[in-house]
């Protein structure tokens, strides 16, 4: 009998201890309810302190809620709005929680289901304000100063591509001003929202065909200037080398008429130094070009008619001591 | 005489059956000690440590190789791959992922996005991370892996949403990941995820596939200036240097002529300075013979030779002259 009432009794303390000690992971939060009633203030639930490990509470009675600790997420749906500028985008966003009451939050929500309905609620409906108010643009660009890299061999030096529109506030901001007034409104149910971002934004089908032509014509600009370049270069080109063939062949002839009017009239310089030497050598020149004239215009067809007192056939009238002989005229 | 040792074997009090019975009582305990004693340690992998609890609070990370802890869910371990790279596709998804973040099941979602000068471009893009801190990672974040996919994704459009598309094709590549990259290392330290960002590379990015052509077009419109170009300085080519040479040839041939117009002149006057000095020895009888000797050259040369005497004058007129060109002989020989 004394060992089986020593078994009872190591029984019920196991009982005791597993119903009067609990463990609280680094995970978790916990708070202890008696008959359903909170009691006590929840363990572990500051992320200053870690209290996690193991606790004890009176048995049976009192119940242990665990909550969880670490920040969560809310990934909302996908959800199509309008912009300001009328343009229907759709807009995926989410954002980081956590529980940081987690009484209020049990007592409020129950669980975690609720807790995203409810998120998905409050982010949503000032994701829709907010993006209502403002323009596409404000929701794409974050960085109001940011000097875009220009391919200016792509886009040429004085066209409107490659440059961004400008914008007041930009994508941080409003993020920030989501979070901002969402933050207050999921307060009371015990929860915390530690940041709000969009994941997507997209143009809606309606909208991306006219992206999509507007995308197109500003390729088809790069693409004709291309060309006309192109063509505007080869012409270049082509006027470069007229100009070039005229120099070179005007040139050409310039210095072969310098040439040759520079050796004419040496030519004609040692010819007439020659000839004028004396006027003797003038009336020779004169005869014997003059003969050299006759060897070269007389010919086969040539009728010469002479008469009997030339030079050449006085003979034929009578023997005479010749005259000196008149200069062949 | 009764067999008195027997009794005196037994413990007092005690029946024979109850002795088994007793043993029975000790098979659960032993049980519990078998189940203890093998749940009291643990092996891990090289490229994992563990993160002990006790009692829920964390305890110690254990290294790679076997450990003791203890049993009965009083010690718990998580094991945490440190070591391996890890790593998210966006946009796509290799087949055989080696975590089940790797890629998600959108894809197309993933890749269209909306550029700073309000194009539509398709991005695709990897992001390798490890797990640097076991112990945050597993406290701090909920769902590390998604998480890490939704604020990679929110970056990647924060910063193709300040680029032009251009910049988002072509020249902005690497300064987008660098950029990228950057941002999310901030964002995982606010968080404090426990996970590096260690690599982001862009893979593929395109225009959407309606608007490719026009892309495609300006390609080839690049190429075709550059044909146009080169054509035209191939024409240039073909020309110029010709004509450079013809006009070289020109000057040659007129340096040429120069100088043999020169020695021309210069050698006729040499001829004629020689006979002048001969003629000025006897101008007359120079003269004659240079004038009898160039008619009997001439002369035979000549079709028609007529002679007339000074009287008969008025022959002249009556002579019909031969057609020029035309051989008629001689009337007078």
């Amino acid at each position: 009998m004394k060992f089986t009432s020593l078994l009872l009794g190591l029984g019920a303390a196991v009982i005791l201890l597993f119903s009067s000690a609990y463990t609280v992971s680094e995970t978790e939060q916990v708070f202890i309810t008696q008959f359903g009633k909170p009691v006590g203030s929840p363990v572990n639930a500051d992320p200053a302190t870690n209290q996690a490990g193991l606790h004890f509470k009176v048995p049976f009675i009192q119940q242990v809620n665990r909550i969880e600790k670490r920040i969560l997420e809310w990934d909302g749906p996908a959800v199509e709005m309008p912009t300001r500028d009328k343009l229907y985008i759709s807009v995926d966003n989410f954002a980081r929680w956590r529980i940081s009451d987690p009484q209020t939050y049990y007592e409020k929500l129950r669980d975690e289901r609720s807790a995203l309905s409810r998120l998905n609620d409050i982010i949503g409906s000032e994701t829709r304000n907010s993006i209502a108010g403002h323009d596409l643009i404000e929701l794409i660009r974050t960085l109001k100063d940011r000097k875009t890299v220009r391919d200016e061999a792509l886009v040429g030096t004085d066209s409107n591509l490659g440059v961004l529109p400008p914008i007041q506030y930009g994508r941080s901001v409003l993020e920030q001003q989501i979070l901002l007034t969402s933050q207050p409104k999921v307060k009371p149910w015990g929860i915390e929202l530690l940041d709000v971002r969009f994941k997507r934004i997209n143009y809606k089908a309606g909208v991306i065909d006219k992206i999509y032509s507007r995308m197109a014509s500003e390729r088809q600009q790069i693409a004709e200037r291309f060309r006309s370049e192109g063509a505007g270069e080869a012409a270049k080109i082509i006027g470069r080398k007229e100009r070039d063939l005229l120099a070179i062949q005007s040139e050409a002839y310039r210095k072969e008429q310098e040439i040759k009017g520079k050796a004419d009239g040496q030519a004609t310089a040692i010819y007439a130094q020659a000839y004028n030497s004396s006027p003797s050598a003038a009336d020779f020149y004169q005869f014997v070009k003059t003969l050299e004239t006759y060897q070269k215009t007389l010919a086969k067809d040539t009728t010469l008619v002479f008469t009997s007192d030339s030079d050449l056939f006085r003979l034929f009238k009578r023997i005479g001591t010749p005259t000196q002989p008149a200069p062949a005229r | 005489m009764k067999p008195k040792g027997f009794q005196d074997f037994m413990p007092p009090g005690l029946p024979t059956w109850r002795f088994p019975a007793q043993l029975l009582l000790l098979v659960p305990v032993a049980l519990v000690l078998f189940i203890g004693l093998f749940s009291a340690y643990f092996t891990i992998s090289p490229e994992a440590v563990a993160v002990v609890q006790r009692f829920g609070k964390f305890h110690y990370v254990a290294e790679p190789g076997l450990h003791f802890k203890l049993p009965f869910g009083i010690d718990t371990i998580t094991v945490v791959p440190i070591r391996r790279q890890l790593k998210l596709e966006f946009g796509f998804g290799s087949p055989n992922p080696s975590n089940v973040d790797q890629a998600s099941d959108v894809p197309d979602l993933e890749r269209d996005m909306v550029t700073g000068d309000l194009n539509a471009a398709q991005v695709e893009w990897i992001l390798h991370y490890s797990i640097t801190s076991p112990k945050q990672y597993l406290f701090n974040v909920r769902n590390p892996g998604p998480t890490l996919r939704d604020l990679t994704e929110s970056v990647m459009r924060d910063i193709i949403g300040d680029r032009t598309v251009d910049e988002v094709l072509t020249i902005g590549r690497a300064e987008i990941e660098a950029d990228c990259l950057g941002k999310i290392t901030i964002l995982l330290e606010r968080f404090n995820m426990g996970i590096t960002a260690e690599q982001l590379q862009l893979n593929n990015v395109h225009p959407p596939g309606p608007v490719q052509r026009s892309f495609d077009d300006v390609n080839r419109a690049q190429q075709e200036r550059e044909t146009m170009i080169n054509e035209a300085n191939s024409e240039y080519n073909r020309i110029i240097p010709k004509a450079k040479g013809l006009a070289a040839q020109r000057i040659s041939a007129a340096e040429g002529f120069a100088v043999q117009r020169i020695n021309e002149a210069e050698g006729d006057v040499a001829r004629f300075k020689e006979l002048l000095t001969q003629y000025d020895k006897a101008p007359a009888i120079t003269k004659q013979r240079l004038y009898l000797e160039t008619m009997n050259e001439v002369l035979p040369k000549v079709g028609a030779k007529i002679i007339l005497d000074e009287d008969a004058k008025q022959f002249l007129p009556l002579m019909n002259l031969p057609a020029a060109g035309t051989a008629t002989p001689a009337p007078t020989r």
